[in-house]
């Protein structure tokens, strides 16, 4: 057995000079962004056979927001950040790097973060994409948070949207009344005192197919290039909400317990939980699962936004924020989960 | 110990109950759980996911489809328990 040696090094090789970061991060700014259309339940119904009291009860949303047919990630992305700059008080241009966390960002390349950096009077900051779907956010400000701890970067900006209507089949039962567009976006920068806790994180590629794009892009090749000139179907998000479900409220429920534990913290402690808005019914089912005390404020924002994968924590966190439901500076545990499949959770001392 | 199928059907109604609120009276051998007792495929979830952990059995995603009525899941379980 072997173990890992240091590489010979000549006798007056010079040492590399690497940065010392600061102690801790935190997050200095949230902001969120919906767009302006509102798709009720009764919209929904005119598109699969459904009824407004079928949809609230399998889901608890009452209604969600759609994009305008030009208004793209980029765009959402920008509002929803210039609101965390903004009430983080620094200016785009101290902004050293941009993660966005987002699976419908039409090209798959280039990343939309460069843009975004254009966009929003930025000096060219580092920037790329992240997909981890539902869970985006959340892995984003984990490695924000290291990031500024090693000295790589003074903030970071970490946004997390979607225009899921350009993904989703609006004749499907299972997913036309769950999804809905939106941005939410954080700065996380150098703090005095620990502002995010360890982030419990992982995957679960056994159920890789549970939550999926239906056709590779490379399999809509074939069927455009098909002299018989057969249909292309267009590759939106399929789930199998059953198994999902599962997943979510018991095999990954123990996560909470982990990222309150890492943290040094019970769940009695929290001033809020912010778990993805995937469906009302998973809420429900999670916190009685974990136990979570009935005087810990939970976010419901799916019940107008629908489940807005990565978009959704921040845009729960913001409004939880605006509306005094979470207080200035009050401990959040927020869980993000979705298609892959993956999770992150962690606690964060709330701007 | 394996139990027989009128404790498997006496289990299965209690946890119809703490799920979803419905009286254990109702869950009856020939109950449809979505038609006749309005339990939905999540609540469904929920019943199959407290079911594995009461009576020791592995119910798989792909077999809850097949439980359409109560006597599907006790027959199910018995069968399971071996």
């Amino acid at each position: 057995m072997t173990t890992q040696s240091s590489p010979e090094t000549r006798a007056d090789q010079p040492v590399l000079t690497v940065p010392e970061g600061p102690r801790h991060a935190r997050i200095h700014g949230v902001g969120g962004y919906r767009p302006e259309r509102v798709v009720t339940n009764e919209e929904v119904c005119t598109w699969i056979d459904s009824s407004d009291e079928w949809i609230t009860q399998r889901s608890g949303i009452k209604e969600r927001r759609f994009a305008r047919e030009d208004e793209t990630v980029i765009d959402m992305a920008e509002a929803a950040a210039r609101d965390a700059i903004a009430m983080a008080g620094i200016t785009p241009d101290q902004i050293s790097v941009i993660l966005m966390a987002t699976v419908t960002h039409p090209y798959q390349t280039p990343a939309a973060a460069p843009l975004l950096a254009i966009r929003l009077g930025t000096n060219g900051p580092a920037a790329f994409d992240i997909s981890a779907a539902c869970a985006g956010y959340c892995y984003g400000i984990s490695l924000a948070n290291d990031m500024v701890r090693a000295g790589s970067a003074e903030y970071v900006l970490v946004v997390g949207v979607e225009k899921l209507s350009d993904f989703t089949d609006k004749h499907d039962r299972g997913t036309a009344f769950i999804f809905g567009d939106g941005a939410g976006a954080a700065v996380v920068g150098p703090s005095d005192f620990p502002g995010i806790g360890p982030t419990i994180w992982g995957s679960d590629g056994d159920n890789w197919d549970k939550i999926m794009q239906k056709e590779s892009w490379t399999g809509l090749r074939g069927d455009m290039t098909d002299p018989a000139g057969g249909a292309v179907e267009w590759p939106n998000f399929a789930m199998q909400g059953q198994s999902v479900f599962r997943w979510a409220v018991y095999s990954i429920a123990p996560i909470v317990d982990k990222a309150l534990a890492a943290a040094g913290l019970t769940a009695a402690q929290l001033d809020a939980f912010i778990p993805h808005q995937a469906n009302m019914r998973i809420t429900d089912a999670m916190i009685k699962h974990i136990g979570l005390p009935e005087n810990v404020p939970v976010a419901r924002d799916i019940a107008e936004t629908g489940n807005t994968s990565a978009a959704s924590v921040p845009l729960a966190t913001a409004r939880m924020l605006n509306e005094g439901e979470a207080p200035h500076g009050g401990l959040a545990l927020q869980f993000g989960f979705g298609a892959g499949l993956v999770y992150a959770a962690q606690v964060v001392v709330l701007p | 110990m394996a139990m027989n199928e009128q404790e498997i059907l006496a289990g299965l109604a209690e946890i119809v109950n703490e799920e979803t609120g419905i009286e254990a009276d109702a869950v009856q051998m020939d109950k449809s759980f979505q038609e006749d007792l309005d339990i939905d495929s999540l609540s469904m979830m929920q019943v199959v996911v407290n079911a594995e952990d009461k009576f020791g059995v592995r119910i798989p995603d792909d077999e809850v489809k097949n439980l359409t009525h109560v006597r599907d899941a006790v027959t199910f379980i018995t069968n399971a328990q071996g």
